[in-house]
């Protein structure tokens, strides 16, 4: 339950994410309900939520790579839906099993990358190389990526979203279907580049024990709606009883929306 | 690097130097996957087989016109005969590689869209600046160049086969030819194409839409003639005797229902690009079946015989882009995760 993070979200700083009301339908289907959303310089934040709640299509709306039914969306101060090229130009995405070309190796996987960002050919390799180095790939870089195991793709997924040198990145599901010990590097890792690049990080995640040393600010999300947010000790205040783990702050908190909800059923 | 991101600049952000610096993002992709597909095991195996559909006729064929050099000696086109005409039991160079060709397509395009998505490329390749329409666009103008490298390479093997079992040299105007059959190969095979990536649009699963598109080339290339047989024969019973007129009338009807197999159109416009001699490629009614049968034998000039197979080409082309508009407009709607 000790927090590493115990600098507290500097609310002065910009707000690299910023939603209001924010609802995506399929159908009858709401995969997110008015959500309003705030991700600042500096800090990472964790969308934490059951498979299917509508972290990805969130993410994905953020990204402008599905449209918003209702609702505004602004990254870094534009719209994602009208100015995607330009939100993407800065917006480091890690995606939920991020694949690789497998008959390429990872050098050559980051140099397509680098071409689409149109990062200039001569330093790119540089850049290519350091950030190999930064996700410790620097050894595997010449080997098809066919051959990598899952922990090593998601670290060259890293290496592939950092190479824009972006001002948040955005990683869904970074820590499903790695190692135990792959986690804790890969945690490690996110903390260091959050120290040396001041980044802002939104990670969304259903393994909440993984991921609560790692942020500054949760927000438990159920159903396409956001029912608690703010520090794991403020939400364990807010589930009832501070002091409890995140586990038993998020298993309180979405009985209590299951139960609202049945209740609202029978009044209905 | 390390300076806390300043979203003001970022947001005013003229920054469209790395746009300019990039360039349009389907050739980014367009350059990528040509330069995938050629190195490919897959790009080989096609070009082998491509290259033994293209030799086995003309060498068979060369040796044919050899042996009857006598009589062949000064005929026009001589060396086109090459590759219209078969020496049993060897098909014609033009049928066994219009046979073959549409493979080269389906190989490309078969695992175009599903295959980004079953490896998980597609939503991490989106996360790029660049626009979804350029995916599909640098990979139909990457497949459509592997096609036209094969198809030149192949064809400029065969015609130095044939000058050198031959003994005679092309004529300015059999070149034309030539060319003018390989672009409309191109063509034709690009349709394929874009068959296939509608196909791997359309499916998830790149197994699935491999047998659909494979299916549809077996299923045309070997029954569409029987078809077409079956419907006019059903629309247009033609029992006991009947006259000419009819039977034209038949033959006209079997073939209109015909031109919805590419194969049959693509062999129509075949069969008057290398040949001058052809002066109609579909079945012409009574009239004109009768001015053609009082016609002096005559040689065309290209451009004349390109008058007649306007249709087939433009058709060809027609089909083509429709296929890759279809696949382009589902591709768009369709949702980025699975």
């Amino acid at each position: 339950m000790a927090s590493e993070s115990t600098r507290p979200p500097d609310a002065g700083a910009p707000a690299l994410v910023e939603t209001a009301g924010l609802t995506k339908r399929y159908g009858d289907l709401v995969a997110v309900d008015h959500l309003d959303l705030t991700v600042r310089a500096g800090e990472v934040y964790g969308l934490l939520g059951p498979n299917g709640a509508g972290k990805t299509t969130t993410i994905l709306m953020l990204l402008g790579l599905t449209e918003p039914t209702e609702g505004t969306a602004r990254v870094l101060g534009l719209d994602p839906a009208r100015r995607a090229l330009d939100v993407k130009r800065h917006v480091g995405y890690l995606p939920d099993a991020v694949g690789f070309y497998g008959r390429l190796t990872g050098r050559e996987n980051l140099r397509y990358t680098a071409a689409l960002n149109g990062l200039p050919g001569d330093a790119s390799e540089a850049l290519i190389v350091e950030a190999l180095d930064h996700v410790g790939l620097a050894d595997a870089a010449d080997r098809p990526t066919g051959g990598y195991s899952r922990g090593m793709l998601q670290r060259l997924g890293i290496a592939d979203a950092l190479l824009k040198d972006p001002a948040i990145l955005i990683l869904d599901e970074p820590t499903t279907s790695i190692d135990p010990a792959g986690v804790a590097e890969l945690l490690a890792l996110i903390r260091q580049l959050v120290a040396e690049r001041g980044v802002g990080v939104l990670l969304s995640s259903h393994l909440l024990a993984q991921v609560e040393r790692l942020c500054d600010r949760v927000g438990i999300f159920w159903r396409g709606r956001l029912l608690a947010e703010g520090t794991v000790a403020e939400v364990a205040a807010q589930a009832g009883e501070p002091g409890i783990d995140l586990d038993e702050a998020y298993g309180r908190i979405v009985r209590r929306a299951s139960a609202e909800e049945t209740t609202d059923g029978r009044a209905a | 690097m390390a300076a806390q991101p300043d979203v003001a600049a970022v947001t005013a952000a003229a920054d469209t130097e790395w746009l300019r610096r990039r360039g349009p993002g389907w050739l980014v992709v367009a350059g990528k996957e040509l330069s995938e597909t050629l190195t490919s095991l897959r790009f080989a195996v096609l070009l082998a087989i491509l290259g033994l559909a293209a030799l086995a006729p003309v060498y068979a064929t060369s040796g044919a016109i050899r042996d009857a050099a006598e009589q062949a000696s000064g005929a026009a086109a001589l060396f086109l005969a090459l590759f219209t005409l078969g020496a049993d039991p060897v098909p014609s160079f033009v049928g066994l590689v219009g046979f073959v060709a549409p493979l080269l397509g389906i190989a490309f395009g078969f695992d175009a869209i599903n295959g980004e998505r079953a490896q998980g490329t597609l939503a991490r390749l989106l996360s790029h600046p660049i626009h979804r329409d350029d995916l599909i666009n640098g990979k139909f103008v990457a497949g459509l160049a592997a096609i036209a490298v094969a198809v030149v390479s192949m064809a400029m093997l065969v015609a130095g086969l044939g000058i050198v079992r031959l003994g005679i040299v092309p004529s300015v105007g059999e070149v034309a030819r030539m060319i003018a059959w390989v672009v409309v190969t191109i063509l034709y095979i690009g349709l394929w194409l874009a068959i296939a990536m509608l196909c791997s649009v359309l499916s998830r699963r790149a197994a699935t839409s491999a047998l659909i598109a494979i299916g549809l080339w077996l299923a045309l290339s070997l029954f569409g003639v029987l078809l077409a047989q079956l419907i006019a024969g059903f629309l247009d019973p033609m029992t006991g005797s009947v006259g000419t007129e009819a039977a034209l009338r038949h033959a006209q009807l079997q073939q209109q229902l015909s031109i919805v197999n590419p194969g049959t159109v693509y062999a129509q416009a075949t069969l008057a690009l290398l040949n001058p001699g052809a002066t109609a490629v579909v079945v012409p009614g009574l009239a004109e079946a009768i001015q053609l049968s009082q016609q002096i034998p005559t040689q065309l000039s290209l451009q004349q015989s390109l008058l007649i197979v306007w249709p087939q080409v433009v058709g060809l082309l027609a089909a083509m882009v429709l296929c890759f508009v279809a696949s382009y407009i589902v591709f768009l709607r369709q949702e980025v995760r699975a």
